[in-house]
């Protein structure tokens, strides 16, 4: 009997014709799940910035009352700034919604159910996208 | 009714500094395939045009490549549907090119034996099939036609060199779901590594791409739910250094 190790050899014997990091974010004959996983990595980033743009925000408190009127005035009821929180909301819902769908996925459960469920999610996700223009409209006009 | 169509055609050979493209054109009918138009560039425009293919439809995986940046069976895509003005055809990604359109198929197949799974099915035969007259039954052999789709079309593969791979860990799975005298722990320990099932990260293109209905995404999720399973019961690896 012989002993195995766990191991394959895994150099290849020259270059592989490899995209290296643009494979994540190439959407060039990309399919559903494929454009998915790129919208996963773009949006997540997207939250990511949004995350520390969010916190210098609010070191205006900081200053003072007057700065945070003044910036409350001047950028949040802005339009161009409502449109922001417009493509805000719907990079929260993509990463939000399918990393429910890859959780699920990536604990081996209903994974023959994948396809469908993104599907679902992403209805879902439109219906909630258009609510909360509709809200940011109403309260933002 | 034939007429033709533009081929912008991947071209690199040992030497050479970068790759390029030729471009051939083509007659064209009604059932011709990608396949049989670049055997036809061979036989009446450039001989020196490299390229892999042996069974014309479907069964051997050898003539795997990319057309209109999809990666497919050459001998199965029939031009027309393609439905393109001009068709670009280059090698399969994450794999060294050899010349023109072949590439290096040492690696995939290294990690790919490296799982052992036997060849012929026991637990499904073919379903309906009527064997001849002496023959007890009609074998099924696995799915896969190891033609290295999946491991072209997966971008995970494009940044972790060391990856095992979505054919690798589909035909794991398979030696997990029935072992047929394969060595389960020992294809389990390749799989449960960082670089194994647990790099997926669920594009599902190696499933949508997958010529042959393997599905090697809904595998690796599987193994990934045994292998959680295997750690709840603390049975990570069964007998550490498995022997066959």
């Amino acid at each position: 009997m012989t002993e195995r190790a766990a191991t394959t050899d895994r150099t290849p014997a020259r270059p592989a014709r490899r995209r290296g990091i643009m494979a994540w974010v190439d959407v060039r004959g990309r399919r559903l799940g494929g454009w998915a996983f790129i919208l996963n990595r773009v949006t997540g980033l997207g939250v990511l910035f949004y995350l520390y743009l969010h916190l210098v925000i609010l070191s205006q408190l900081a200053v003072g009352p007057s700065a945070w009127d003044s910036l409350l005035k001047n950028w949040f009821l802005n339009p161009v700034f409502l449109v922001m929180d417009v493509v805000l909301l719907a990079g929260l819902l993509i990463h939000g919604l399918n990393g429910i769908r890859l959780t699920l996925v990536g604990f081996g459960l209903v994974v023959d159910r994948q396809r469908a469920m993104l599907l679902a999610l992403g209805t879902i996700g439109a219906i909630m996208l258009v609510i909360g223009v509709l809200m940011f409209i109403s309260h933002g006009g | 009714m034939s007429d033709t169509t533009a081929f912008r055609v991947h071209r690199f050979k040992q030497g050479d500094e970068a790759p390029h493209h030729d471009r051939f054109e083509v007659p064209i009918g009604p059932r011709t395939t990608v396949l049989d138009a670049l055997t036809a560039i061979r036989r009446t425009q450039d001989p020196s045009l490299t390229l892999r293919h042996s069974c014309f439809h479907a069964s051997c995986g050898t003539c795997g490549m990319k057309v209109n940046d999809r990666e497919v069976l050459a001998c199965v895509t029939n031009v027309r549907e393609l439905g393109s003005a001009e068709v670009v055809v280059e090698p399969l990604e994450n794999a060294p090119v050899i010349s023109d359109l072949v590439v290096d198929m040492g690696p995939f197949f290294a990690r790919f034996n490296a799982a052992d799974r036997p060849l012929v099915r026991e637990s499904e035969l073919v379903p309906g099939s009527h064997p001849a007259e002496g023959v007890p039954y009609a074998e099924r052999y696995e799915d896969c036609i190891e033609c290295g789709i999946c491991v072209s079309a997966c971008p995970i593969a494009g940044t972790d060199s060391t990856y095992l791979g979505p054919a690798a860990l589909a035909a794991v799975d398979r030696v997990a779901e029935e072992p047929r005298g394969a060595d389960v722990p020992f294809a389990l320990r390749l799989a449960d590594d960082p670089h194994g099932a647990w790099r997926c990260h669920l594009a599902f293109e190696c499933t949508e791409a997958c010529p042959s209905s393997v599905d090697p995404a809904g595998h690796i999720m599987k193994l990934r739910g045994s292998l959680i399973g295997r750690r709840w019961r603390r049975t990570p690896a069964e007998p550490v250094g498995a022997r066959r």
